[in-house]
């Protein structure tokens, strides 16, 4: 046996490993900083990380490579895009992170103790969300551009465990936090059975656990069809509970709500670019050859995840829980995206993806912004009235509600109107009906919180809006210049994208 | 064609004096009237200058074009922002500029009272740059622009003094009939793009001789109820006498001498598809007659100077609608007496303002009588537009109606005979009115309010009356001396055969002086023998009530369109509210309801979360069973 050195291709892998670089800098720091340092030199840390791995991907654009880390990784454009996309989205979502003091003061401490107190008393911060979150992160940059059954898996669980943790870490309500991440991780761990149980049927279908050799055999269609069918179910369980599609998305409603708002902002924009980067992938490449068995699978999930979440968030008197629904309906409508399968629904999916990111951070800054003495005011009924009290920060609100509906003039109009088309023009039309019809549905309850905050009398406990920090501010301007800059002149971002989005096999 | 880069300074210095005047506000208010009125003279300057120029070139050259920029690109629908100087807007852009700028002058001493005077100028200004943007456009599309920009000028100077409740009724009134024409040119557009697949007045003319008659005819009609709305012609004529509620330059400029002109110049522009479309030409033409003829009866009866000089202007544009409408042989004509009603008219309603200006804003002639002894050059220069608007020879009216009684009954058939007789009987009554207006305010024994104190305008005021009756004595003979206009304009109309005449020019000039005769004595019998009383006798014949009453015009209009607009409108109302409305309420509750009854899959229990996902796998599992069945 001989022995052949390992082709890592380091220039590809680049952006990952600057990541865990600043991240295990970012432990040794929670080891020897002093705790009064400790919050600044992590965020200076954290921000230079993303800001570098963000330049060095913009410098490897239009590289193309299959071989990298022994053909484990596939590095093409939609690569590039997905992991620039992810980078941006957490920059603009570490900035709440930082911002935000709605972190445990201690996260072992027992709710209510005496070590809690003190813990609180002493100013303590738990400053370890950010290395946390650039694991996560390194695990989302894997996401997308891995190219075999066990990378995939690896990255699944590198970017899920930190966001396990980090769901468990808001100051008030703790259990309800803790709860969260319990069931987040429980869930997770269930998930991903089923998805190494459908790794294995697709081993035991193509010999092969390398997207290459299973698509070379989906072509060929040699194997064992069920084997293939029930891999093809369970890996796509593993992927759409990350997403959070129906049936799979019972968590993250209650995850929403528990987890502090930053993480929430994070987890909801990064992961669900990452997931469905990895999506995007597997079936425009790998599967791509079944498509007659998944299509319909896909588009039922796509029917039933658009109308569920659109129709629920009606009920929802908790605006996190109401911004999970619409999530979990954005998903659905990203799944029109998936099932398009050609070019227009790659570009169209990846603009949607972004704008979407951007639009969901800037919303749960928004969030953050609500509160009164006890902290972030959730209850939709005590934010009756605050276009009143606070114009602009109701009205950005507003606004990003009006992207989310997909009015025109903001990216989700662009957005919506690109992925439906091109999903209408690939022939799934009951899913462009239902998207539509659902769109209607969730202007629904959208638009009622824009009533709630200008047009309704304002509640006795009402709810002060504090005076964003330079940070929040910072992301708050730029996730509204963003939505709108796309809504108006998206032509820029779509012709740059068009340019990237061809996947390499 | 040329090309000329200076044609935008035109429209480019009234609309720098307006925005300037606008934006500045308040602080402008010391040297606003006089900086919009350097505006509009600089305009005016602008216009002789490219008329130097115009003169210079050989007949064929004599248009010029400039392209602005590139203003609509969609597929093969391609606009440009471009502008067109030929011998026809020329006319227009003199006209506008110069009895523009008397009226500005006029206005410094007219309004010098009004604490906004600085904003009726910015409105001027304005209406200038509309106006002049209307005359210039060298497409359907960029007339519109100023079509709608006059409207615009037109409403806010009619509503200028607001606070009244009538006049802002009144301004709303002339806005909102003139969107009735305004659908007209739009729809006119629309259907040129349609049929044609170009707005631009060369591109159509290139394309209408091979376009079906049809589509041209539609076009013309569309077109001619654009005129009729801006015109004030038959049936959207009833707007321009509550319009007299403007202030009286206002009247004088846009409700007289301009806008309301500019009917006639889009037909007279149209002409190549009038010319191919004769059913919208005779339209044109019984739109003309009628106005002419209507206007001319509602004036009889008017005791208000201003709104009898409003149904004079309608009367005189039917004059010129009949003109335009009679072909390639009357095209110049129409044009000729544009010009020199604009001349008399404006005259005559400046004069009528310094009437007003010496008898403390009174406009019931019934309390006038004797104002010659106080008010000799408003006398003399209203009695030259008198004799002009009247026909007299050598006045300029002469020239240029007497070409339109002519050239109407040479029409040909009972047609013919029919506009001539129109348009002769039309003659007699102007006569009538006209001389009625004369005696009741400056003849007679006086009948003024107890604190009226007469007296002459100041020079801004009577210099521009002075101007403009120069104006109305020697246009009319200038412009057809050696038929110079009708040549000048000669390029731009389809060649003309010679008519057969059905009565010699002499007799047609001999019969319109006859009328004339006899309209001057009936209302000297009736006028001038007699006292009049200070008030309007109400023991009338009811013929003299309908007149007095506009001939029902507001009436016809709400009881046909008015109420049965509003009872549309409400029941459209009460179905929005109770079927749409309440479907829309509907759907929400229920939607509500299902909503609550889903929300109850979500139970909190980490177990229950993980049976919908195992029963999501094993629905999967079972329908990839069904699939591969």
């Amino acid at each position: 046996m001989t022995f052949t050195a390992p082709v890592l291709n380091y220039t590809i892998l680049s952006p990952m490993l600057i990541i865990l670089a600043g991240a295990l800098i970012g432990v040794i720091i929670e080891a020897f900083v002093s705790k009064a340092f400790r919050p600044l030199v992590q965020l200076i840390l954290t921000l230079g990380t993303l800001l570098l791995a963000l330049v060095q991907v913009f410098r490897i654009r239009g590289t193309e490579s299959v071989t990298a880390a022994m053909g484990s990784v596939i590095f093409d454009g939609p690569g590039f895009l997905l992991q620039a996309a992810i980078l941006i989205i957490s920059i603009i979502s570490v900035f709440l992170i930082a911002d935000n003091e709605n972190f445990t003061a201690l996260a072992a401490a027992i709710p209510g103790s005496v070590e809690e107190q003190e813990s609180i008393q002493q100013g303590n911060k738990v400053t370890e969300v950010f290395p946390l979150t650039l694991f996560a992160v390194a695990g989302m940059l894997l996401f997308p551009i891995s190219s075999d059954l066990i990378t995939l898996f690896v990255a699944l669980e590198m970017l899920s465990l930190p966001l396990y943790l980090m769901a468990g870490l808001s100051r008030r309500r703790r259990l309800l936090s803790q709860e969260a991440a319990l069931k987040y991780f429980l869930l997770g761990a269930f998930s991903s059975a089923f998805f190494l149980f459908g790794a294995a049927y697709l081993y035991g279908y193509s010999g092969d656990i390398t997207f290459a050799g299973i698509r070379d055999s989906v072509v060929g269609g040699s194997g064992n069809d069920i084997f293939l069918l029930i891999g093809i179910a369970f890996v796509s369980i593993g992927l759409l509970f990350k997403v959070g599609a129906v049936p799979f998305h019972a968590w993250s409603p209650d995850v929403y709500q528990g987890a502090p708002t930053a993480v929430t902002a994070f987890m909801a924009a990064a992961t669900k670019v990452a997931a469905f980067g990895a999506m995007l992938r597997i079936y425009y490449t790998v599967f791509a050859n079944a498509q007659w068995s998944w299509t319909p699978l896909l588009s039922g999930i796509a029917i039933i995840t658009m109308l569920f979440g659109s129709f629920v968030a009606i009920a929802q008197r908790d605006v996190k829980r109401m911004l999970a629904y619409s999530s979990i309906a954005h998903a659905g409508f990203l799944l029109a995206g998936v099932i398009a399968l050609n070019k227009a629904g790659l570009s169209a999916s990846i603009f949607y993806l972004f704008a979407y990111g951007v639009a969901t951070v800037g919303a749960f800054a928004v969030v953050t912004l609500v509160r009164d003495s006890a902290g972030e005011v959730t209850d939709l009924n005590r934010w009756t009235g605050l276009g009143k009290r606070s114009p602009w920060v109701a009205s950005v609100f507003a606004f990003f509600l009006l992207a989310f509906a997909g009015i025109p003039l903001t990216s989700g109009f662009i957005g919506k109107f690109s992925i439906f088309s091109a999903a209408y023009e690939s022939g799934a039309k009951a899913v462009v009906i239902a998207g539509v019809l659902s769109s209607a549905i969730a202007a629904f309850f959208y638009i009622r919180v824009i009533v709630l905050m200008f047009f309704t009398d304002s509640h006795e406990d009402a709810t002060t809006v504090v005076i964003p920090s330079v940070l929040t501010r910072i992301t708050v301007i730029f996730s509204f210049v963003i939505t709108v800059a796309l809504g108006v002149y998206p032509a820029p971002l779509i012709d740059f994208i068009n340019k990237f989005a061809t996947f390499i096999r | 064609m040329q090309i000329n880069n200076g044609l935008v300074y035109l429209i480019a210095l009234p609309l720098a004096g307006a925005a300037i005047l606008l934006l500045a506000g308040r602080r402008s208010d010391k040297w606003g009237h006089i900086f919009a009125t350097l505006m509009s003279a600089s305009s005016f300057a602008v216009g002789l200058l490219q008329l130097s120029q115009m003169l210079a070139r050989p007949a064929e050259e004599r248009a010029v074009e400039q392209k602005l920029f590139e203003w609509i690109s969609v597929g093969s629908f391609q606009v440009d922002a471009g502008l067109l100087l030929d011998q026809l807007s020329i006319c227009f852009v003199l006209l506008i500029t110069g009895v523009g700028t008397l009226i500005h002058i006029y206005s410094v001493a007219y309004m010098s009272h009004d604490k906004d005077r600085r904003r009726f100028f910015a409105y001027l200004n304005l209406f200038i740059a509309a106006m002049l943007l209307l005359v210039l456009g060298n497409s359907f599309l960029n007339l519109y622009v100023g079509w709608e920009g006059v409207g615009l000028a037109s409403y806010l100077l009619i509503g200028f003094w607001n606070q009244k409740p009538a006049y802002a009724t009144a301004s709303k009134k002339a806005f909102i009939m003139n969107r009735v024409g305004d659908m007209g040119l739009s729809f006119a557009i629309m259907i040129a793009f349609a049929t044609l697949g170009t707005v631009s007045f060369a591109g159509i003319k290139e394309a209408a001789p091979e376009a079906s008659t049809a589509s041209l005819t539609a076009i013309g009609i569309m077109l001619l109820v654009a005129a009729t709305g801006k015109s004030a012609q038959f049936p959207l004529q009833a707007w321009l006498g509550d319009a007299m509620a403007g202030p009286t330059p206002v009247s004088a400029l846009i409700h007289a001498a301009t806008m309301v002109t500019a009917g006639v110049y889009l037909i007279t522009r149209s002409n190549f598809i009038f010319d191919a479309a004769p059913t919208a030409q005779l339209l044109v033409v019984i739109v003309g007659a009628i106005t002419l003829l209507f206007g001319a009866i509602i004036g009889t009866a008017k005791d208000d100077i201003k709104k009898a000089l409003a149904a004079s202007t309608m009367s005189q544009i039917g004059y010129m609608i009949l003109g335009a409408g009679l072909g390639p042989v009357g095209y110049a004509f129409a044009i000729m007496h544009l010009i020199t009603h604009g001349f008399f008219k404006a005259g005559m309603f400046l004069g009528a303002g310094s009437v007003m200006h010496g008898m403390d804003d009174e406009v019931n002639m019934r309390k006038y009588g004797n104002l010659r002894k106080f008010m000799p050059i408003t006398f003399v220069t209203f009695g030259l537009g008198y004799l002009a608007i009247l026909g007299v020879p050598p006045f300029a009216g002469f020239y240029s109606k007497d070409m339109i009684i002519e050239t109407a009954f040479n029409a040909g058939g009972i047609k013919g005979i029919l506009l001539g007789s129109a348009a002769l009987l039309g003659a007699g009554i102007t006569a009538f009115y006209m001389t009625r207006v004369m005696i009741l305010t400056f003849t007679g024994a006086p009948r003024w309010d107890e604190k009226a104190l007469p007296h002459e305008s100041p020079i801004l005021m009577w210099l521009p009356m002075a101007i403009l009756a120069i104006g109305s004595v020697t246009s009319g003979f200038l412009l057809s001396r050696g038929d110079a206009l009708v040549h000048w304009l000669e390029p731009l109309f389809a060649e003309h055969g010679e008519h057969e005449e059905l009565l010699k020019p002499i007799v047609v000039t001999s019969l319109a002086l006859l009328m004339v005769a006899i309209g001057v004595a009936i209302a000297f019998l009736k006028y001038s023998r007699s006292e009049v009383s200070r008030t309007a006798p109400e023991d009338v014949s009811l013929l003299t009530k309908i007149v007095r009453r506009d001939l029902l015009q507001d009436d016809f209009n709400e009881a046909i369109f008015m109420r049965p607009g509003q009872a549309l409108t409400s029941t459209l109302v009460k179905t929005d509210e109770m079927v749409i409305d309440g479907a829309v309420r509907g759907i929400g509750s229920a939607a509500l309801s299902s909503a609550g009854a889903l929300r109850t899959s979500q139970t909190g229990f980490v177990r229950s979360y993980a049976a919908l996902i195992l029963i999501g796998a094993v629905a999967l599992i079972a329908a990839i069973w069904v699939v591969t069945q």
